[in-house]
């Protein structure tokens, strides 16, 4: 696709931590409210406010630091990034310049075809977000008015910069869905991309095969689908060869994604770039960790999903393909094992999460925590089924009644008379009644169309609503056509 | 005597003896304010009505035999850059001429809590940027002394409003000598805190980690009793030392015997004046004849504490200044188009010259490609600066020089901005340290205009300076020196 040509993706994640309250006051750090509720002097910036730092905001970006494999820095300090905006009341956002709490991590992904690859974080700093903008009209250009919402001001964001190791579509997706599932499980933020909790600024830049030289860059900014990055990253390399394959230059600069024209728009280029003017944040006293402190938060770290994953594998015995599935929502894993601990055959769990289960969510997108059944239920459904009181058939629909009503499976196999049928004497009065109502190709059967014999099959299930137990079915029926 | 001549310590006595109510008190300062404010135009804002209420609640009290605290009853100016809960606080600035703040600042929570009356707010440099009280985006504060001289700056109000008997006690706020600077001027009492002393928060800043809260008294008395009411941690401000706040009072009378005096040489240099030097001489004899110890020490790096300070000063107001962009409150500029514009026009017509002159300085300070060579460096000048306070700091227990080069001069006459920045070149140095220094009449020169005398503490030597100060001052009688207006 790239003939001749190397892309190079590299990933800023802004994640928004889920404290209580927000980074520098005591305001509700919390999504949804009426426009500017949870507001006060300090996060509205009025003059003479100043910041106090969350200490739970500090715990958390130790903590992603800690499971993205980090170096923690015991001595730390926040800077100002100037800037003007409407939405960024102080004219300058409290961030972390050239002393960030975490450095040098990495993640491991796992690539279609099977293989590892490393990706590496050069650093994770915390800051403040800024407000939101309301355009009065279609949007910006054309509105003749703006609200601003100033709720989600100094809601405590962290900033997840990549190594540019990232090259292809596929890479940066795993990327982007590790991260989500490491910090969903030390549970830091929800990383609600609908919501804006995680969002990603991407640069993209493509290099003649084996060059050593990183190509000029675009950047797409504020990107919170996985669907639309990936379509933007196969969009945009392309354009950008394109371009140079003409003799043209790439012009460094913003770009934003229309994902109905499925396209890149450049939004603004080098020469307007802000200079940011960052310096030390006279208003806040640098931070100092102790070693202990960081050792103490390190304890907390739940087991992550690759160690889960490795887990699976060599513990229940799972192909290494679904670990990896069940293991990347931790509210997935959780279910998964808590079946597990009720019924001792991991294989045929993970066939039903990555199957019906993950299938029906899906259809009715809603989540693992607004599921109605128990783990329990689903053990117990599977118990049924190797007791023969259920064939895996009528599994299904005892699943998607689970699924919908939340009943337990015993009461949905005795409510809508679902057991099967293994009296010996009950099928043969069935079968024979089958047989005699299709003489003709018992007759067929008999002068040697063994083919016929599924025709009978088919008819006995059918006559029992599939109840029939189907091994005894065939033993009864080859007797009985035998003759 | 009038009630406005008073001290604070002396009319607390006069109101738990029932000599006067504070009623009586305040309203003497208001009749005072109606005779002299016309001239002297120490204050942006007034609050009458509220003080006689406030002043009707402390009489009830007395009244009712409940025990007051010093400040109860006494009337404070606050200078305009201080959040009043729904009292304007302009900065005399343009851009926040009609800003009334919805918090209180830490200072006057604290106030408040010791039942003082607020007289009102006072008129400074617009935003604290200036020395000269000449800069305010309304009109310029006269020297009592000799209205036609400025009361210095930037908390010229402040220093004007006591000096005039406009208030019995007043806070200013010391960025580069702001304090210090107009007591010497205005022949008050004068003090900036170590940094960190006093809680900075709902104070406007102009730079954030050279500002610091003071207060103004006609004594060294009533200057370690606003001490002991303000000072303390404070959970709303990071940058609040953590540490327990002493009774000022209680050193004010010990004896001076044995105390050591450094007398740096780099503040007698060409450009102080020799009635100035002379006087402060004096003083130093004065306190050896009391006892203490004296010694000439040099603090080799003061010539760049000036070239610094306009360096990080402007930085950091260029950055706390950058939210007053007419979106929210205060000024915003009519018939803008778009965003952008209206910031520029807002900050056009809202910013007086000197803060203009500042911003577009540390932004330039700040800029890619130039904070290596100017922010900084002027960080590790700063640090150099320290460390010569540091090691005088180990030999003596205090450092006195003048407060400033000369005594206050006409208005109008410093016209270019950096002859206008050299008056504060004894009590930048202070502010770069962190130190705490106060600034106390120590003379009169042959214009019979007060002359300020500069004594300088270590980290937390407030205790100190004042224990020194107060010896001076009991020795002396420049203290009952009044402005005759
Ligand atoms: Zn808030």
């Amino acid at each position: 696709m790239l003939d001749g040509y190397e892309m190079t993706v590299g990933l800023e994640i802004h994640v928004q931590l889920d404290t209580d309250t927000k980074i520098f006051c005591g305001c509700k750090n919390e999504f949804g409210a009426e426009p500017n509720n949870h507001t006060c002097p300090i996060c509205l910036g009025l003059p003479g406010t100043l910041p106090v730092l969350n200490e739970k905001a500090v715990e958390y970006i130790v903590k992603a630091g800690l499971a993205l494999n980090c170096e923690i820095n015991t001595f730390s300090k926040f800077d100002r990034k100037n800037y003007f905006y409407a939405d960024l009341p102080k004219a300058y956002q409290i961030s972390q310049f050239d002393l960030p709490f975490c450095e040098d991590g990495h993640v491991m992904i796992q690539l279609e075809d099977g293989a590892d690859m490393k990706i590496g974080i050069t650093r994770i700093h915390l800051e403040e977000d800024a407000g939101k903008l309301n355009h009065a009209g279609e949007g910006i250009a054309s509105s003749d008015s703006s609200l601003v919402d100033y709720n989600r001001v100094g809601t405590p964001l962290i900033e997840i910069v990549s190594e540019p190791d990232i090259h292809s579509p596929e890479q940066a997706i795993a990327y982007l869905k590790k991260i989500k599932s490491i910090l969903e499980y030390i549970g830091v933020s929800d990383c609600d991309m609908s919501q804006g909790s995680m969002r990603a600024d991407v640069n993209i830049s493509v290099a003649p095969k084996g060059s050593d030289k990183l190509g000029t860059r675009t950047e797409l900014k504020n990107m919170n689908s996985f669907k639309a990055i990936e379509k933007a990253l196969k969009y945009e390399p392309k354009r950008q060869i394109k371009v140079l394959e003409s003799g043209g230059e790439i012009i460094q600069g913003t770009l934003t994604w229309d994902d109905e024209a499925g396209k890149t728009i450049p939004m603004r280029s080098k020469e307007e770039a802000h200079d940011y003017r960052y310096f030390p944040e006279p208003d806040l006293v640098p931070v100092i960790l102790d070693q202990e402190w960081i050792e103490g938060i390190r304890e907390t770290l739940p087991e992550l999903p690759d160690a889960r994953q490795k887990r699976y594998v060599e513990e229940l015995g799972i192909p290494e393909y679904d670990a990896m599935v069940i293991t990347a929502d931790r509210e997935m894993a959780d279910f998964f094992e808590a079946v597990v601990e009720e019924h001792n055959d991991a294989k045929a769990i993970s066939n039903w999460i990555m199957g019906d289960f993950s299938r029906l969510l899906n259809e009715e997108s809603i989540t693992i925590a607004e599921v109605k059944f128990k783990p329990a239920d689903l053990a117990k459904m599977l118990k049924l089924m190797d007791e023969g009181t259920i064939s895996s058939k009528i599994a299904k629909t005892v699943f998607e009644e689970m699924f919908a009503t939340g009943k337990d499976p015993d009461t949905i196999v005795e409510e809508k008379g679902l057991k099967q049928i293994s009296d010996t004497s009950e099928l043969e009065k069935i079968i024979d009644q089958v047989i005699a109502d299709n003489q003709s190709a018992l007759e067929d059967y008999r002068g040697g169309n063994k083919n016929v014999f599924g025709f009978f099959i088919g008819q006995t299930m059918k006559a029992t609503r599939g109840k029939a137990n189907p091994g005894m079915v065939n033993k009864i029926l080859r007797e009985k056509l035998e003759g | 005597m009038e009630l406005y001549q008073l001290t604070a310590h002396q009319l607390h006595e006069k109101l738990v003896n029932k000599e006067v109510t504070a009623r009586e008190i305040t309203e003497s300062i208001y009749n005072r304010i109606e005779a002299v404010e016309e001239d002297v135009k120490a204050y942006i804002t007034l609050t009458k009505e509220d003080a006689l209420k406030q002043a009707d609640k402390v009489d009830e009290k007395i009244a009712n035999g409940e025990e007051i605290g010093p400040l109860a009853g006494i009337p404070i100016a606050i200078k305009d850059n201080m959040s009043t809960e729904g009292v304007k606080t302009t900065c005399a600035s343009k851009i926040l001429h009609n800003y009334k703040p919805p918090y209180d600042a830490t200072v006057i929570k604290k106030l408040s809590a010791e039942d003082y009356i607020m007289v009102g707010k006072t008129n400074m440099d617009e935003f604290a940027m200036g020395s000269s009280n000449e800069n305010s985006g309304f009109y310029p504060t006269a020297n009592p002394w000799d209205l036609t001289r400025v009361p210095g700056g930037s908390s010229g109000g402040s220093a004007a409003a006591v000096a005039a008997g406009e208030a019995i006690i007043s806070l200013g706020s010391d960025t580069g000598g702001s304090i210090r600077q107009p007591a010497a001027f205005c022949g008050v009492v004068g003090m900036k805190p170590t940094y960190g002393l006093v809680s900075r928060y709902g104070l406007v800043a102009f730079a954030s980690s050279l500002d610091q809260i003071g207060p103004f008294s006609k004594d060294i008395t009533d200057c370690a009793i606003a001490l002991n009411y303000i000072a303390g941690h404070d959970e709303f401000d990071s940058t609040s030392a953590n540490r327990e706040v002493p009774d000022y009072t209680a050193s004010l009378n010990k004896d001076i015997t044995g105390m050591k005096i450094g007398v740096p040489s780099e503040y007698f240099g060409d450009g102080i004046d020799q009635e100035v030097k002379d006087a402060v001489w004096t003083a130093i004899k004065k306190l050896e004849e009391l006892g203490a110890e004296y010694e000439e020490v040099s603090l080799p790096h003061t010539e760049y504490a000036l070239s610094a300070y306009y360096l990080i000063a402007p930085a950091e107001a260029s950055s706390n200044l950058a939210r007053y962009d007419g979106v929210r409150y205060g000024l915003r500029s009519e018939e803008v188009k778009g965003l952008v514009d209206m910031y520029k026009k807002t900050r056009q017509e809202g910013f007086g010259d000197e803060v203009k002159r500042r911003i577009m300085l540390g932004t330039y300070a700040l800029s890619s490609g130039y904070y290596d060579a100017y922010y900084k460096k002027a960080q590790k000048v700063r640090t150099l600066v320290k460390q010569d306070f540091d090691r005088a700091f180990e030999k003596y227990d205090v450092l006195i020089s003048p407060t400033t080069p000369t005594t206050s001069f006409k208005a109008g006459a410093k016209k270019d901005p950096l002859e206008m920045y050299l008056s504060d070149i004894c009590t930048i140095p202070i502010n770069l340290a962190g130190i705490p220094a106060l600034s106390m009449p120590c003379g009169l020169d042959s214009n019979g205009l007060p002359i300020g005398l500069q004594i300088m503490g270590n980290h937390f030597g407030e205790e100190k300076i004042l224990q020194i100060a107060h010896a001076f001052e009991q020795a002396t009688d420049f203290h009952k020196k009044r402005a005759s207006l």
